[in-house]
């Protein structure tokens, strides 16, 4: 009989479509798992309302614990408390700043005032003499920086 | 004769998180016709980015609409709408989803206030239009975190953590606008004035305002209007500008008379699931 241990090693091998190198664990989308006699219920929580990633997420779900031989999967969706770039996991940002993507740099409950920007170290030389170019990039989840020093581009998941 | 008795608190509720769920949606739309007509990269991103924010707090919004629906009997789902489209939908004995509460509803059905439907025109008109209904947006999702409802608290709390990037983009704009060379000042301060005569009716409560807000699910529109006044007036302030002086204010659109710019939009918006029904892609 499978477990929640096995699930949530499955799960990892699910990615975000968007930024292939996270998984799902790492994003901190999966909220619970939870395993019954006919069903395994997966609860996950949307990064930003109008992300297009969520469904193909679900359905990739689907298709990895099909693939693990269950048949009754329920995928729930829960909006609150509200997903936050806190739940990433330390892993997770490694990832990303090998990949070339600055990961969020502090906790996401201070806003930020008008016209001001964090200073996100560049993920290419390290330099903090950076800018940002736009607050919205490719994905919701990115804003786009500037490496004033190696004037290398480059994007930033956002603290949110 | 025999009626059926209509639940009145749970019509309210429907007509309620439609009224917010149609904002979300055309304001979305509005937004999203300046894909690939940005004035530079950056901003049309930006753009992008906000209406697809908008149109999935819509998709949420439609989808606990729909539930509400769902529940009703189904005498009293064929009396909730005067759309040939859902109706006929609706009257086969379907459950109905968000998708149909988006494309299958005519002008008629819609409650979203007229701001958000006025159209793009320039820059200037966008971010005017951008900036007043984004200041609403963010107290009144403040306020509906609190609801006593908790599908429509959850919402409102994924909902403003976006809603923040938003104000932020609008305000930031009517800065640099205000802010910025002679031309630039003029053109964001008419744009305001023109737009601010649209700004009354969001706070003009209607019949689901009222009863929602005495069952502690909805907001005090009287309350989120000071704060509302107070935050367009600081930025205005920064930006060089002054605040539009008080006109004779539109409403209607709650209330589901709209202006000839809805038409158009949902003639757009809608094309392809009236033309070809059920399509996906």
């Amino acid at each position: 009989m499978i477990n929640e241990q096995d699930i949530f090693q499955a799960l990892a091998s699910v990615s975000d479509p968007e930024v292939p190198v996270l998984s799902i664990l790492d994003l901190g989308i999966v909220r619970q798992v939870s395993v019954h006699e006919n069903e395994v219920v997966i609860t996950i929580t949307p990064t930003y309302s109008g992300c297009p990633a969520m469904d193909v997420i679900a359905m990739n779900i689907r298709m990895v614990l099909l693939s693990k031989g269950l048949r009754s999967i329920r995928i729930e969706n829960q909006l609150s408390p509200a997903w936050t770039t806190d739940w990433m996991s330390d892993d997770g940002k490694k990832k990303l700043k090998d990949y070339g993507i600055a990961p969020p740099i502090r906790k996401a409950n201070q806003d930020l005032g008008l016209f001001e920007e964090d200073a996100v170290p560049c993920p290419k030389c390290g330099s903090k003499n950076t800018e940002m170019t736009s607050a919205f990039g490719a994905t919701a989840c990115k804003s786009l920086y500037r490496c004033k020093d190696c004037l290398e581009p480059f994007e930033h998941f956002k603290c949110h | 004769m025999a009626t059926v008795q209509i639940d009145n608190t749970t019509f309210q509720l429907l007509h309620f998180t439609l009224q917010w769920a149609d904002n979300a949606l055309i304001n979305g739309h509005r937004l999203s016709e300046w894909c690939g007509h940005g004035p530079v990269l950056e901003q049309d991103i930006a753009l992008s980015n906000i209406a697809l924010d908008h149109i999935g707090q819509a998709r949420s919004l439609y989808q606990y609409a729909a539930s509400i629906c769902n529940n009703f009997d189904s005498e009293i789902r064929q009396q909730l709408f005067a759309s040939t489209a859902l109706n006929q939908k609706i009257s086969k004995g379907e459950l109905i989803d968000e998708d149909d509460l988006a494309y299958l509803r005519d002008a008629w059905d819609f409650r979203n206030t007229l701001l958000v439907e006025q159209p793009n025109s320039d820059w200037a008109f966008t971010v005017a239009r951008s900036f007043y209904f984004d200041t609403f947006n963010f107290f009144w999702l403040s306020s509906l975190q609190s609801s006593s409802d908790s599908v429509i608290a959850a919402i409102a709390e994924k909902s403003l953590k976006e809603v923040n990037y938003h104000l932020r983009w609008s305000s930031e704009w009517i800065i640099r606008l205000g802010d910025g060379t002679m031309e630039s000042h003029q053109r964001i301060q008419d744009a305001l004035n023109d737009r601010w005569s649209f700004t009354g009716e969001l706070f003009q409560p209607t019949e689901a305002d009222i009863a929602m807000l005495s069952m502690g699910v909805g907001v005090d529109l009287s309350r989120i209007k000071q704060q509302w006044l107070d935050r367009i007036h600081a930025v205005l302030n920064e930006a060089t500008l002054i605040m539009p002086t008080s006109v004779w204010m539109q409403e209607g659109g709650k209330q589901t008379r709209h202006s000839e710019h809805l038409g158009y939009l949902l003639a757009e918006m809608q094309f392809m699931q009236r033309a070809y029904p059920n399509m996906q892609w």
